[in-house]
């Protein structure tokens, strides 16, 4: 179909220290057991795209995300992995692989995506109006599930006033205005032959942009090239593409073509300019056609490109794991109401249970791990090869692989990190402990994030 | 498609006035007939006769032209005569006539090629040839043709109507026969849906058969039409053609699928790209046709968008514009089907081990470019190939499309005078550029357009006319009595005119049509001769289309208006949405 897949896989997050570290960078933080880069690649494998380029921030990261993609997807997809220097940014990323950009369209998708939303509907949405970018917006996450997951008060989240703000079109299909985050928190400017062509706007704070793309190749090159201090591709490139929309430099690369097409047959001129005529008569101008067009004429005077919006269903799941609290939601969801995203068991096989332990619903244990006597598991999320001693608690939280738990802790909305070990009767509430750290016996924390000094 | 052919040579031209019709002259239409014989089997006396009875047979001299297929060029002048002089009365509705300009046209820019000039007449012919004897009730016409001919004809007429609606045919790598004709009535289904367009009017009312008027116009159709027969068979060797044409033939799909047969729709279904959920309050009386749940198709056909790999990407674009409804109206499509045709040819390469000829006839399912691939030189190389199948296109698209609306548009414009005020239904592409053509040549005129619900497509065109500066009145179709007393003169465009004379349109213009004829308005239909088929259709109602029902419930920009919010589950409610 022409199109070419950038799995934007990000490397280290600032915020989601402590659970990223060196050795488990972020698109392999692992959401039910499976590195969140699972998710990404197993929804495009499913859309049958199967040759991706999976650009990483950090060249260590890319080995290890090289590494595990290999292992895991071996003959089932073709990756490259680009490996690019960290902080340069999504659009920096982008940048830096454009020259192995080919293909007509280009699918961008953030690694950090979960969702079910099809890959296909975006990309069919962008091809059918000939858009220049097309976004993926999806209701924003009823986040006021406060009543279990409530993490760590670190979360940038929780700031107020983070929301986006985007206009569209009365018929939702074209993006007239987007703001995000920081532009957002005192006021917006419109432009206002923007509005005057649009004629009426619909400003909507309850969607979220889900940084699923679709560029057309020619404009996304440009616009990163002319523009290179562009960092992000949601607050910079996106905006700047929305808002030139109706006065666009760049792009363009319809007229040249429609010249082109007028060359080849220098025999019927006057017919291509009829058979043009007819296309554009046949179908509802949108906006831009409209503005494009001289008061009394017909000639193209002025250039414009679309940006489309392409609005998930609310029925579908869209979640970015972008904080911990994220993190949390995902993994409660992915286990519970979301579970159509994993396609393979939840259980794993044969976990060793003592006796009277209890594993409520929407629990998941990796294989080999083993509980003692008299614990109880709710909803909560356990990795790979763990050692849970007797009368221990846990409850809406994640623990990770190789964990060492001993007799009688109590852990609730906590995230507990690969390698750790907590000794007898510590007590953890809504805390997040890193990769190999040692909780000391009968500490208890609460809301702190703990994690080894780096050296 | 055999068993039709000689259905319709049956039929008898009084058939045409089941479904609406208005009251005509019955003189006139036993008078027709003869007319079309005569080109084709020239002999017949009692053809002639009558022929010379018929009031409208004045304006026919093409009558009197030799058998055609010997001397093209002679047909070739006489056609153009015959339809060129406008009749002295005003009454005379005509449906331009195009083939001879298309021959000319052939013969002009591809003097020596003989490829060129075969295509454009062998789609053609079919029109001409089954048109008439099924239209005007000869059948000795039929039965004398030579062989070839007619069964040419035949092939070519159904390769022509299957372009345009199987539009989104696709180019497949290596997929089996069945899934290949999934694909094709998939696509077919999907166009169905989505073709909000107007193509198919509700049929009967579609038989614009305002009397008298429209009578000479099909008159002259098919004559004109003939002459291209003959001239293509002529021009060409039917030995040659005659097997493939056969066998395509035999390939071509059933019309259309009776959709209130259980069976057949089961396996329609499995073979389907689209799914489709069936509506669940049908009206009875059209429970034979195709209706869809609305809104379903449309996100399953976007999910699977990398799914449908073989298929070009422009192919698909064209396929989503039409089930989306971006692309309206039979020209319009029929372009944008074909361009993308072009650009998957354009990126087409042989596999290896495969001949052009053979692979690429597989993976496009157009009539009219299979044929066009047959009967390409196997010693031609792949760019070669490639290039003559794209000019082929081209060419199409400038002859039977652009070409044709400029002859009709030239001798549109000579009906229109001074002081006119002249009626169109919907948005059609001829008409537009007749009443553009003739404001620019400075008449007088003024234009009421009327529209309806629920696609208001009459707004685009008044949008259009109103900035080139006619004077336009706009009003819905309920209003089209009273305002067509002050009228002289409505102009149609048509989605197709079938062998019978029907003429196929937008849902809406038979109505208008007749109370055109009750004002005593005279009515010209304008519809390019690619759109003529071969078949016969006595009603609205053995085939059209069912839009969205929400569409009709819902008014546009009063979103206040929603008395029949969620009575689409509602047992005993059946909304009709005839497109």
């Amino acid at each position: 179909m022409d199109f070419q897949v950038v799995v934007l896989a990000g490397g280290n997050s600032k915020s989601l220290t402590p659970l990223v570290s060196k050795d488990v960078p972020k698109p392999l933080l692992p959401v039910a057991n499976h590195p969140v880069l699972y998710y990404v690649l197993h929804q495009l494998e499913e859309s049958n795209l199967k040759n991706l380029i999976v650009v990483v921030e950090g060249e260590d990261a890319g080995l290890l995300v090289g590494a595990w993609i290999s292992g895991t997807f071996v003959d089932r997809l073709h990756v490259e992995i680009a490996a690019v220097p960290e902080d340069i940014g999504t659009a920096g990323a982008l940048r830096a692989i454009s020259h192995y950009l080919t293909a007509k369209d280009i699918l961008a998708v953030s690694g950090d995506l979960v969702s079910d939303v099809s890959p296909g509907a975006v990309a069919a949405t962008h091809r059918r109006h000939d858009a220049v970018v097309t976004a993926t917006l999806c209701s924003v996450p009823i986040s006021g599930s406060s009543e279990l997951g409530s993490s760590g008060g670190k979360d940038k989240t929780k700031k107020p006033g983070r929301y986006n703000i985007i206009g569209l079109d009365p018929r939702k299909q074209f993006l007239v205005h987007i703001a995000t985050g920081a532009e957002v928190e005192k006021d917006t400017r419109l432009q206002k032959h923007l509005l005057h062509a649009v004629g009426q706007m619909e400003i909507r704070s309850d969607l979220m942009d889900a940084h699923m793309y679709a560029f057309k190749r020619s404009v996304l090159q440009e616009v990163l090239d002319r523009k290179d201090t562009f960092q992000s591709l949601k607050q910079d490139v996106v905006p700047y593409l929305v808002q030139s929309q109706l006065k666009s430099q760049a792009v363009l690369s319809g007229i040249p073509q429609a010249e082109e097409d007028g060359n080849k047959k220098v025999s019927f001129p006057n017919n291509q300019v009829m058979v043009s005529q007819i296309l554009a008569n046949a179908s509802t101008p949108s906006f831009h056609e409209l503005y494009s067009m001289d008061p009394d004429g017909f000639a193209q005077t002025r250039k414009t490109h679309k940006c489309c919006a392409y609005i998930a269903s609310s029925s579908s799941y869209c979640v970015r794991l972008n904080s911990i609290q994220a993190f949390m939601d995902i993994n409660r969801d992915v286990t519970g109401e979301a579970d159509h995203l994993l396609s393979d068991n939840v259980i794993g096989p044969s976990p060793k249970l003592g006796t009277k332990t209890t594993v409520g619903p929407h629990c998941m244990l990796g294989e080999g791990s083993e509980m003692g006597d008299k614990c109880q598991v709710k909803r909560s999320v356990i990795g790979r090869h763990c050692r849970i001693g007797s009368h221990v608690k846990v409850v809406n939280s994640v623990v990770m692989n190789h964990v060492t738990i001993g007799d009688g802790c109590i852990i609730q909305g906590s995230v507990i990190c690969s390698n750790v070990q907590l000794q007898e009767r510590v007590v953890l509430k809504d805390c997040q402990v890193g990769a190999g750290f040692v909780v000391t016996a009968g500490s208890e924390y609460k809301g702190e994030s703990l994690a080894r000094k780096e050296k | 498609m055999d068993p039709r052919r000689t259905a319709r040579t049956v039929s008898d031209p009084k058939v045409r006035q089941v479904g609406f019709f208005t009251p005509a002259p019955p003189e006139r239409s036993i008078s027709d007939p003869p007319r079309f014989q005569d080109p084709i089997q020239p002999p017949s006396p009692s053809s002639t006769q009558v022929n010379d009875q018929s009031p409208s047979g004045n304006s026919l001299s093409p009558v009197m032209i030799p058998p055609a297929h010997h001397h093209s060029d002679n047909f070739l002048r006489t056609a153009l005569q015959a339809t060129s002089p406008p009749k002295a009365f005003s009454y005379s509705a005509k449906t331009v006539t195009i083939p001879p300009e298309n021959e000319d046209v052939a013969s002009l820019f591809s003097p020596g090629r003989k490829v060129v000039s075969a295509k454009s007449p062998s789609s053609f012919p079919g029109v001409k040839a089954s048109s008439v004897p099924a239209s005007e009730l000869t059948t000795v016409s039929v039965v004398n043709l030579p062989p070839g001919i007619s069964e040419k004809a035949g092939g070519a007429s159904v390769e022509v109507q299957n372009d345009r609606p199987v539009s989104a045919k696709t180019l497949k790598e290596k997929t089996s026969k069945a899934e290949r004709r999934a694909l094709q009535e998939a696509q077919r289904a999907a166009k169905a849906a989505a073709k909000a367009e107007g193509t198919k009017a509700s049929s009967a009312a579609s038989k614009v058969v305002t009397s008298a008027n429209t009578k000479p116009s099909k008159a002259t159709k098919p004559s004109s039409q003939k002459n291209d027969g003959s001239q293509v068979a002529a021009s060409e060797k039917k030995g040659d053609d005659r097997a493939p044409e056969k066998d395509r033939k035999k390939d071509a799909p059933h019309p259309r699928m009776q959709y209130d047969d259980k069976s057949r729709v089961e396996k329609a279904k499995k073979r389907a790209v689209v799914k489709q959920t069936e509506a669940r309050n049908r009206v009875e009386l059209f429970r034979h046709l195709p209706q869809y749940e609305h809104g379903t198709q449309l996100p399953d056909l976007e999910t699977k968008f990398f799914e449908l790999d073989p298929m070009h990407p422009a192919v698909y674009k064209v396929g989503l514009q039409y089930l989306s409804g971006d692309i309206r109206g039979g020209n319009a499509r029929c372009i944008a089907m074909f361009q993308a045709f072009k650009e998957a040819i354009k990126d087409y390469s042989t596999p290896p081990e495969k001949t052009l000829i053979r692979d690429l006839t597989a993976r496009i399912s157009s009539y009219f470019l299979k044929n066009r691939i047959a009967k390409l030189p196997l010693a031609l190389s792949e760019s070669e190939a490639k290039s003559t199948l794209m000019l082929d296109i081209d060419r199409f698209i400038n002859e039977k499309i652009i070409l044709s609306e400029k002859v009709i548009v030239k001798h549109a414009v000579t009906k229109i005078r001074d002081g006119d005020v002249l009626l169109t239904y919907g948005a059609s592409s001829v008409v537009e550029m007749i009443l553009l053509h003739a404001h620019e040549l400075g008449k007088h005129f003024r234009v009421v357009v009327v529209d309806s619900r629920p696609k208001l497509e009459g707004q685009l065109l008044l949008r259009r006319l109103v900035r080139k500066g006619l004077s336009c009145t706009y009003t819905h179709v309920n209003a089209v009595s009273c305002i067509m007393q002050d009228v002289t003169r409505v102009f149609l465009g048509a989605s197709s005119v079938l062998s019978n004379g029907t003429v196929y349109s937008r849902v809406g213009t038979a109505c208008v049509a007749m109370v055109a004829h009750a004002f005593c308005v005279p009515v010209l239909v304008c519809c390019e001769a690619y759109k003529f088929h071969e078949r016969v259709q006595l009603d609205s109602i053995c085939f059209n289309e069912l839009g969205n029902p929400d569409a009709i419930s819902k008014v546009q920009g009063r979103e206040e208006i929603n008395y029949l919010d969620g009575f689409v589950n509602q047992e005993n409610l059946q909304l009709l949405n005839l497109m």
